[in-house]
């Protein structure tokens, strides 16, 4: 091997490194380090005259690798290794010997030892450099178009985004239309605009656009390949109507005898077998419930076939599996609500009075069973006392669920005051634990409800709820007196637990993706990367990653829509290439590091008996390299003899200095 | 230790009042089961359980009247069963504690001088009438059905509560006491108040509150449509029933309800010696309602249909 010619390059950050370090000395210490050919300082590297410096020196001393002792890498990094290669050097022969962050600050009023630290992390840096292989960067082919898994208004939006953005889009619903929980509300906080008018035109919109391929009661199947690169299988559930002749009219569904609990409607009205959430869904399409459709059930009926005008309905209709390539993915799958019978102290499920939030907003909306009449479930007269009990199975570690849902002192202010808007002689009354109005507008939407609508706030906890003649009797305390409070209801509102949409778990593990410990979808990180997810190309919006409001969905979607427009935007997917190698006449087979990667990016080679590495998928970890027993796994430019030299230069003669 | 053939040996704790205030909850219990061919062993040298479980973690003495029973049981078959709540309560979570604490089995074991694990079984007998009887078996053994009397079953708090470590029912709305009375034909009556706490031993020093607490369990009960309540605690029936008295005084619109330890229904209705039910020390006068079931079992047939009906009903 030919002798490096290492050229290092000390800054001085101002005073934040040359105060804390003799710069003089470490300068001199270096200079007689093996392979060291040039050394020098200046008071800003970063700054113009500092780069035009390191890369002047390049040519003129002709050096082959350079160490740059200044701050973190993640700062910097990037800067000199872009300076490098304008100047013809690899940009794997430049590294960073971070002297900042890792030396200057912490050891600030230690001089001596500091200077004598950032030696050591200097010359163990230099070690590692006179090692780096020369690499390229991987590039890998890219398909433009996007899947969008849900289409409540997260998938709505960033399948809206993406197209907008000139690409193809896949937007996949397991209803058979979209909108997803957003169309069931009455009014949304703090403007009150009704969905109907802010979502029923992107729903429009997403159907007319011709970037967009609508797939409506459909659902995932299989995901394969790797960022760029997927190939997705999608289920295509039987609907048994052919939805190219269907028109929509809605005869069938006034003929047809099987009745259904309408889950649009919370459970509050009725639905026929053969059905459509509501008149505005999207595509305006009928589908035959099989569970519950009378012909498919029992073989007699078939009223809706004799009926449609259409000729549209196809009792021998059978799922079908699609093959679709795509290069990235958007999990938005929304949320459901806590099981409420779990709350044995509430009573949901025994008392009909005794409603959650949803049911509440179907019975506030307009396109509600009641057509936005306040009517109680039980005997259809209007409430008067109304009792809202918020954190129900939220902020309660017995249930499981310490988290908080986020939404529910919005929409429960929102719903005490469309109610007494509704009926002006009502008393809404809300035990709250906090009120947690954080949004824009949200703190004064909270205080017109108190002072315009007359909501009475009660700070604390409700112990029982019962049924008394045809009142709901509500025992709470109220922390303000310090005593406790009965209250004769007519309705009570529980606001419950936001928790993920059914089904999440199996989703996360077929696109390779993880939940937390309450099954909400895991971001990368939760600060820097609140959309992306551990596996490159699949991205995460809206409640499917924690509960949030429209506002906060809205912006993480349209988030989540530019990362991939960002990965669309360049023409092959570009990866850092220090990345996992197999050494194939070392590895045996053991098959130790398939486990280790999280990544799946490892697998057997079954006829040659050796670990494969699958480029694309590779994170660069070095979860593999750590655990391989006989060394075969290498991480490019992080090797085992790299690290050991390191070390090992770090740590010899510390003391001696 | 335990013997071979133990299994089938059910031991008795009978605790402090069983043989005092409650001896018709004694008797009763254990002349039915006698009709249902299960032989009880009463402890002899019991003493009391310490009446309340050790609110504090560390008082592992608190524990050792409980610890001393469990063992005494030990000796003479793997089922304890008791009666009374507060027994119940302090027997079961004592046991669960040896169970799963190792601290406290260590030092209650050094104490001692045992080696107890906790491997004795302790149950209810509502819990035995479900497990090894079974309610069906029950109700074939029954000559008599209750099936005029509306009951409201009252549980009170110490059966159920805290529930995690007493895993007896669902602590908001149990179904136990409600099972086992409709299988001796009587007509169930749920009301809301049937696991709301009777006041306790506030007894003692605070009638007037107990006199709240109870005026609102037995109306509660009575508007839901209950003649009368069964229970199976002895603090609750000299709450309910004993001190009865302390509602007709403070409230004038109440009329008094009787009250029955489950015992002396479940004794009625497999036919014991009606003399155990000691019907004479009940405060409030079950006379009426007596009346009526001795009518009933002359249209037995009648009721029993009427009863299969009334179970669709209440589930």
């Amino acid at each position: 091997m030919k002798k490096s010619r290492v050229g290092v390059f000390v800054c001085h950050c101002g005073h934040n490194i040359a105060r804390a370090i003799d710069i003089k000395s470490v300068m001199e210490k270096i200079r007689k380090y093996p392979g060291v050919a040039h050394v020098e300082d200046y008071i800003y590297l970063c700054a113009d005259p500092g780069q035009k410096i390191v890369a002047d020196k390049i040519k003129d001393k002709n050096l082959d690798a350079i160490v740059i002792a200044n701050c973190s890498p993640n700062l910097h990094e990037k800067t000199f290794r872009d300076l490098v290669e304008s100047v013809n050097m690899n940009r794997f022969k430049c590294e960073i010997a971070n002297i900042r962050e890792q030396c200057s600050w912490p050891h600030d009023q230690e001089r001596e030892k500091a200077t004598l630290k950032s030696v050591k992390i200097i010359e163990s840096v230099i070690e590692k450099v006179k090692q780096n292989q020369e690499l390229e960067p991987i590039r890998v082919p890219l398909t433009k178009k996007a899947l969008v898994i849900g289409g409540g208004i997260a998938g709505i939006q960033a399948a809206l985004d993406i197209a907008n953005g000139g690409f193809k889009v896949i937007l996949l619903e397991r209803r058979a239309t979209i909108g997803g929980k957003m169309a069931q509300l009455s009014e949304t906080f703090p403007t009150l605009d009704c969905p109907q008018c802010i979502m029923t035109p992107k729903m429009v919109a997403v159907a007319k656009h011709e970037n967009i391929t609508l797939m409506t009661y459909s659902a995932l199947e299989s995901l394969e390949g790797y960022v760029g690169n997927f190939t997705v299988k999608i289920r295509e559930k039987a609907k048994y109507v052919d939805w190219d002749k269907c028109v929509g009219c809605g005869d069938c569904t006034e003929k047809c005898p099987a009745k259904v609990d309408s889950e649009f409607d919370a459970k509050l009205s009725k639905r026929k077998a053969i059905y459509r959430d509501f008149p505005q869904a999207v595509p305006n399409k009928f589908v035959i419930d099989a569970e519950h459709c009378i012909k498919l059930t029992k073989g007699k009926c078939g009223v809706c076939e004799k009926i449609c005008p259409a000729k549209a309905i196809k009792y021998d209709d059978k799922d079908e599996i699609i093959e679709e390539k795509i290069g990235a993915v958007i999990v938005a799958t929304g949320f459901d609500l806590f099981g409420l019978e779990k709350v044995g102290e509430y009573g949901y499920g025994k008392y009909k009075d005794v409603i959650d939030g949803l049911q509440f907003e179907r019975i506030l909306a307009a396109s509600g069973p009641t057509g936005g009449k306040v009517e109680r479930p039980s005997d259809g007269k209007t409430p008067k006392d109304v009792v809202f009990i918020q954190c129900v199975g939220s902020r309660d570690p017995e249930f499981g669920m310490p988290y908080c849902s986020s939404i529910c002192c919005m929409y429960t202010a929102k719903q005490a005051m469309l109610f007494k808007h509704a009926v002006p002689e009502g008393q809404p009354y809300i035990f709250c634990m906090d009120i947690r109005s954080t949004g824009k507008g949200y703190e004064e939407f909270v205080q017109r409800a108190v002072e315009e609508d007359g909501v009475v706030y009660l700070r604390g906890r409700v112990s029982k709820i019962y049924q008394d003649d045809d009142k709901i009797m509500v025992w709470g305390a109220d922390m303000a007196s310090g005593k406790k409070v009965e209250i004769p209801a007519d309705l009570v509102v529980l606001s419950t637990a936001i928790v993920p949409a059914e089904g999440i778990k199996d989703l996360a593990s077929k696109l390779r993706i993880t939940t937390d410990e309450y099954g909400f979808l895991k971001e990368a990180h939760l600060k820097l990367q609140p959309v992306e997810t551990l596996t490159s190309g699949i991205f995460i919006a809206g409640t499917a990653q924690s509960p949030k409001d429209i506002t906060d969905t809205v912006a993480q979607a349209s988030a989540a829509a530019s990362k991939i427009m960002a990965l669309f935007s360049s023409k092959e997917y570009i990866r850092s290439p220090t990345i996992a190698r197999v050494d194939e006449d070392v590895c045996k087979g053991c098959g130790i590091c398939v486990n280790a990667c999280t990544y799946s990016a490892i697998e057997l080679d079954t006829i040659k008996k050796i670990s494969k590495v699958n480029e694309a998928l590779c994170e660069g970890c070095g979860a593999c390299a750590a655990v391989c027993p006989s060394g075969a796994m290498q991480q490019k430019n992080y090797t085992k003899k790299q690290l050991l030299d390191m070390i090992s230069v770090a740590t010899e003669d510390y003391d001696k200095g | 230790m335990a013997e071979n053939n133990s299994d089938k040996n059910i031991v008795y704790y009978p605790g402090c009042t069983l043989h005092t205030w409650a001896k018709s909850l004694s008797d009763t219990f254990i002349e039915s089961f006698k009709k249902l061919d299960i032989n009880l062993h009463e402890l002899s040298d019991w003493s009391c359980c310490q009446a309340v479980f050790p609110l504090a973690r560390d008082n592992i003495m608190g524990l050792v009247p409980a610890a001393r029973i469990l063992i005494q049981a030990r000796e003479h078959g793997d089922i304890l069963t008791t009666l009374c709540s507060f027994c119940f309560n302090v027997l079961r979570r004592t046991n669960n504690a040896i169970q799963t604490d190792g601290e406290i089995r260590a030092k209650l074991n050094a104490y001692l001088e045992e080696d107890y694990t906790g491997d004795v079984h302790v149950l209810h007998p509502l819990e035995i009438l479900k497990v090894m009887v079974g309610f069906d078996k029950l109700k074939s053994k029954v000559t008599k059905p209750c099936g005029n009397i509306k009951i409201g079953p009252y549980y009170g708090c110490q059966l159920i509560r805290p529930p995690k470590e007493m895993k007896f029912d669902d602590p908001e709305d149990p179904k136990l006491l409600d099972m086992f009375l409709e299988s001796i034909g009587c007509e169930v009556v749920n009301f809301p108040f049937k696991v709301e706490c009777c006041g306790s031993y506030q007894i003692v020093q605070g009638e007037d509150m107990v006199a709240d607490r109870a005026y609102a369990i037995l109306s509660n009960a009575r508007k839901n449509g209950a003649e009368a309540i069964a229970l199976s605690c002895p603090l609750c029936f000299y709450n309910l029933d004993t001190r009865q008295n302390l509602i007709t005084q403070k409230y004038t619109d109440f009329s008094p309800m009787p009250v029955f330890y489950f015992t002396e229904l479940m004794g009625m209705a497999l036919g014991i010696d009606e003399g155990l039910c000691g019907f004479d020390k009940h405060k409030v006068d079950p006379g009426i309602l007596l009346e009526s079931l001795q009518k009933s079992s002359d249209t037995q047939e009648h009721v029993t249909v009427k009863n299969d009906q009334n179970k669709l009903g209440v589930n």
